[in-house]
Parts: C-alpha cells; sequence; structure tokens
C-alpha cells in the first residue's frame, strides 16, 4: 500500500492536497484495494456546495456502493469528468485520478498527515 | 452455451396443429416487424432450459445459505396449490364477483399477515421488497404531506442497513440520514437521538438487525422517533427470525413489508416473481394502494392489478400448512440451526460478533485474510466446489472480509455438520495450499466470472446478428 507524504487524508480514506487556496481530492491506495474494482462514479457538478463530513458522490464497486466524503466545505471548482468512461483510474492510480477540486474553501475534517495515516490504515488493517 | 435465440431454426415449431376447418380471417392491421421469437422443437427446449438448470445451484440442489436471502426449501404442496386451474386460468379484468376465491386468498393471506405482524391493512400490489420499501416509504410521505407537515425532508437508516433502504429514501425524495451502529451491531442511541429532528420523516430499520441480532432497544428507538413527530418503517427482510414470536407492530414500527418469497417459502433467487407485501397501522390505511379487483372504485396503484397473485397463493398455502404452531416453530428452528452452525464453526473463522445470534451470523475474516492471504472471496469460491452455496458476501459493510450465513429452518442437523466439516477443511486448506483457494472453484462449471466487465459493459439484450 502506498501513502503520498504530500497529502492530508480523512479516516474515512479520502486524500486531499491543498495548492494556491484549492483543494484537490480523490481517494487513497488503501481504500481502492479495500473497494476492489470500480465500476461507476457518481460525481457532484461544477458549482455545487459540499460540506466537510458529508457525502459529495458516490463510487461502486464490484462489492459495494461506497459514499465519497468531502474532507474540505466549499464550492466545486472542477470534477475528473475522464472518471466517468474510466472509473478504473481509481484503482490503477489512486493519488493521479484526482475526483473534484473545491475553491472557496472555508472549513475542513479533522485531517491526517501520511505519518499518521499510515498508522490509522495499521490499525484498521 | 448459445442463448435460444441463437438455436432458433426458421421454420422449427413444437405444436403439431389439425388443419384449419374454419374460415381464414385477416386481422385489420398487422405487424409490420418481425417478432424475432425463437423458432425450435420442443425437445430442444426442454434440452436448453435444463442445461441452464445444470449452470447453477438451487435450493433443490443442496446447502444454500446465502445470508439476508431465507433460501429455505418451498414445499411442493404450495406450488400444486398455485398450479390449480381456478388460480391459473383468470384474467386481470374479470369482474370481481368472477374471482372471488382469488379475493379470498387475498383476504384470508392478509388476515394472517396482519396478525404476524401486528399491522391493520395490507396491500399485496409491490412486486418484491424493494417494492415494497418503495410503497411503505410512500405512505409515510403522504402522511406528511396530507397533514400538511413539509418540514419532515430526512429519512435515517443505519449504517449496517440493506442498500436498499437508503436507495428507497432516496428515490422517495428524502435525503438519507445514516447513523452509525454501536460496537455490538445495534443502533447507536445517541447517534439516532442527534439524527433526530422536525425534519425527521421517519426511520428505516430491520430488526433482527444485518448482523442477526435483536436490538434490545427496540421500544426506546420507536419512541424517539415518534416524539421527534417521524414514523417507523419496518423492513421485513429478516422476519423470518421472529415470526410468530414478536411483532414489529408491537415494536412500535407503523409500516412494513414482508418478502413472501422469503419468510413464506415461495420460489426466488433467480429474479423470478416475488412479493412484497406492504402492512400498516389503521391511521395509514387510507393512504394504501388500492387494487381494482380488491376495492373497486378509486384504485391506487402501484403496479398493475393486483401483483404477484400466485406468490400470494404460495405463502397462503404455506400459512395454512404451518398453521398457528408450525409458524413461530419454523422461526425457533431458524434461529437454533444459526446458533447450532455458528457453534460449530467457531474454533476456525470468525463470527463478527460473538453472541448468540438470531436467524443469521457474519463472520469476519479480516484476521483470516491477513494470516492466509485468502479472502472471504476465495473462501465462498470454495464453498462452491465443496457442493455448497457460498454465503453473502462482504455484507454488511460495517464488518471487513464478511461472509453472511443464513441456514433456514429447513436444513437437518446432518445438513449443518456437514457445512461445519467443510469450512474446518477450507480453513485448514488455507493454511496449507492457499494458491488452490486462489483459483477455485475447480469443478463448477462456471469459475471466477469477470464481474467488472459484466459491471462495466452488461449486455442485457440479445441483439439479431
Amino acid at each position: 500500500m502506498t501513502i503520498n507524504p504530500d497529502m492530508k487524508y480523512t479516516k474515512s480514506h479520502e486524500w486531499v492536497k491543498e495548492e494556491d487556496g484549492t483543494a484537490v481530492v480523490g481517494i487513497t491506495d488503501f481504500a481502492q484495494d479495500a473497494l476492489g474494482d470500480v465500476v461507476f462514479i457518481n460525481l457532484p457538478e461544477a458549482g455545487d456546495e459540499v460540506v466537510a463530513g458529508e457525502s459529495f458522490g458516490d463510487v461502486e464497486s464490484v462489492k459495494a456502493v461506497s459514499d465519497l466524503v468531502s474532507p474540505v466545505s466549499g464550492i466545486v471548482q472542477a470534477v475528473n469528468e475522464e472518471l466517468i468512461d474510466a472509473p478504473e483510474m481509481l484503482n490503477s492510480d489512486p493519488y493521479g485520478a484526482w475526483i473534484i477540486k473545491v475553491e472557496q474553501v472555508n472549513d475542513r475534517e479533522e485531517l491526517m498527515d501520511a505519518d499518521d495515516y499510515e498508522a490509522f490504515c495499521a490499525e484498521e488493517g | 452455451m448459445k442463448l435460444i435465440f441463437e438455436k432458433s431454426v426458421p421454420g422449427r415449431h413444437s405444436s403439431l396443429l389439425p388443419a384449419c376447418d374454419v374460415p381464414a380471417f385477416e386481422l385489420p392491421e398487422t405487424r409490420q416487424e418481425p417478432l424475432e421469437l425463437p423458432e425450435l422443437c420442443e425437445n430442444d427446449v426442454s434440452r436448453h432450459y435444463t442445461q441452464l438448470c445444470q449452470r447453477v445451484h438451487g435450493v433443490n440442489c443442496g446447502f444454500y445459505p446465502l445470508g439476508s436471502c431465507t433460501m429455505k426449501y418451498n414445499p411442493r404442496i404450495d406450488e400444486e396449490a398455485a398450479a390449480l386451474p381456478g388460480f391459473t386460468n383468470i384474467h386481470p379484468l374479470a369482474p370481481a364477483d368472477a374471482v372471488k376465491g382469488c379475493r379470498e386468498v387475498y383476504e384470508l393471506a392478509a388476515k394472517y399477515l396482519c396478525e404476524i405482524s401486528g399491522m391493520d391493512g395490507m396491500t399485496f400490489q409491490p412486486a418484491a421488497g424493494a417494492h415494497g420499501e418503495f410503497t411503505g416509504v410512500l405512505l409515510i410521505k403522504q402522511y406528511h404531506d396530507a397533514r400538511g407537515d413539509k418540514a419532515r425532508t430526512k429519512i435515517i437508516v443505519p449504517d449496517s442497513a440493506h442498500g436498499t433502504n437508503p436507495a428507497t429514501a432516496a428515490m422517495c425524495g428524502f435525503d438519507v440520514v445514516n447513523v452509525a451502529s454501536a460496537p455490538d451491531g445495534c443502533v447507536d442511541l445517541e447517534a439516532l437521538k442527534a439524527a433526530l429532528g422536525p425534519d425527521t420523516a421517519g426511520l428505516m430499520l430491520t430488526n433482527p438487525n444485518t448482523v442477526g441480532i435483536f436490538d434490545k432497544n427496540i421500544l426506546e428507538i420507536t419512541r424517539l422517533v415518534h416524539e421527534a413527530g417521524g414514523l417507523c418503517y419496518y423492513d421485513g427482510a429478516n422476519l423470518n427470525a421472529v415470526m410468530g414470536h414478536v411483532r414489529p407492530g408491537d415494536m412500535g414500527f407503523d409500516c412494513i413489508h414482508m418478502n413472501l418469497h422469503k419468510t413464506f417459502a415461495t420460489p426466488h433467487g433467480g429474479g423470478g416473481p416475488g412479493a412484497g407485501a406492504v402492512g400498516c397501522k389503521d391511521f395509514l390505511k387510507e393512504f394504501l394502494p388500492k387494487s381494482a379487483l380488491m376495492e373497486g372504485e378509486g384504485h391506487i396503484q402501484v403496479r398493475g392489478f393486483a401483483g404477484n397473485f400466485l406468490v400470494v397463493v404460495r405463502a397462503l398455502a404455506y400459512l395454512l400448512t404451518l398453521g398457528r404452531e408450525g409458524v413461530p416453530e419454523a422461526s425457533t428452528n431458524a434461529v437454533l440451526n444459526a446458533n447450532y452452525l455458528m457453534e460449530k464453526i467457531k474454533g476456525t473463522f470468525t463470527p463478527a460478533f460473538d453472541r448468540v445470534c438470531m436467524h443469521e451470523f457474519v463472520l469476519d475474516l479480516s484476521e483470516f485474510k491477513k494470516e492466509t492471504g485468502v479472502s472471504a472471496l476465495d473462501v465462498a469460491k470454495s464453498l462452491i466446489d465443496n457442493g455448497m452455496h457460498p454465503p453473502t458476501m462482504y455484507f454488511p459493510l460495517i464488518v471487513h472480509e464478511a461472509l453472511m450465513l443464513e441456514p433456514t429452518e429447513t436444513e437437518s442437523r446432518e445438513t449443518l455438520d456437514e457445512a461445519a466439516e467443510v469450512f474446518r477443511k477450507l480453513y485448514e486448506l488455507a493454511h496449507t495450499d492457499p494458491e488452490y483457494m486462489h483459483a477455485a472453484p475447480h469443478h463448477a462449471q462456471i469459475g471466477r466470472p469477470d464481474e467488472v466487465a459484466a459491471a462495466r459493459n452488461p449486455i442485457v439484450r440479445w441483439v439479431k446478428a
């Protein structure tokens, strides 16, 4: 399992990377491994409001449908439309396949750094 | 294996008709497009469906502990009742007094099912469980709407719920509020209290819940929801654990669906007809769908005509066969069988909740997977090689690497002993030859179909080449 040292993490296994006032959000390698092959994704639209700790979409794997939980509150600036046709990118490149970019970030979930997240994953097994 | 359409040969047929001895009649309008129905002789049809039969594992083939699905054996006498010509040779538009017997089936089935569920009214229109949920939650919506209470926009669903519950609430236009389970798998009362408010339309709950545990706080839970002004919906998915012992109506629920095809022993599992009978308390009766057959004027339909009638005939035959003593005894044995099997498996695989269960239990294979690399999926696939249908996998989501077993009351002690022995052997095999299990099943007609491709690019329609 890989963890990207440049990102922050949620307990629900999303990653977030903030740069120049924009938060880029995706799911972690741990998440994609637990989900198995992702077959569908439901995304919000640009301009939608997202709230920290609340669902902004969902991913469906052959095992289950899981909510995507937003690490931050703000307005969706862009969504990764490529994922609609190729949701498998979440499996093959979890830290490259960003899901949404959020602007006007005004609140955050409690986020972990890479070391804390690694310990958290070890505990979750 | 070829599709039946691909086996078709133009002009081939199964019927031997005598020469026509009446004048031919031309239809005023004829279809311009060919129908494209398969053309086969009778033995080809018979062999085709027998082959399909041989490629699957049904409840008549062997043990089928598919958790949450209640794959009990379906008694033949129910089929006999459903095949009676008075029930099969009817027309959905027949006048009410021409189908009195069918109406009596509905009335009697409603009476018994109201008694079992503790409800006052019942509809048989919904075709299956999820359709029943949809109908039941619409009752809740209509109740609030009729009172002019427009602020109730949220339905509370525990995180252990069947996926259909949040889907139903969303389909009915509600926002879904998830509440976490306590460590014992039951509803966390504090989380529930925090979720309740003037925007609560209702709560959807299964009891016993998805991990096979009866929520001891059920009266408190329904009281809290009622105090907040919401209604309580009982998902009857797990009714087989408690029928004849405790009634959802007495637990404080206002409406309910019952999967007749599960609890009341009618065939299911192949996408065939089911029946999600919906019951409610008196104050919701005015909102129930009414079929033209049952009520005459002013009908409201959630499905054409009167629902899947013959499924109700089977369920009624089942109820009449078991009677007042047999119904609770079936539940007792379902619970006994689940606990027996859980105790026999303990020591190898680990139950997710180590306590007396109801009609089903969940194994947690996450430690086992860490030790051996063998997943719940590998174990499930290996069970196929041993003549067993796999349990439900990766559900509920609150247990990782879950296998969920529901033996039902119709299995003998010998069957359960054999199943436990198979589990013990697989546990050992995982420690000695995990590779073999990664590649299982080795003896099945279909091994590991490409589920990912099937989900991403489903082909659900035959198109003529």
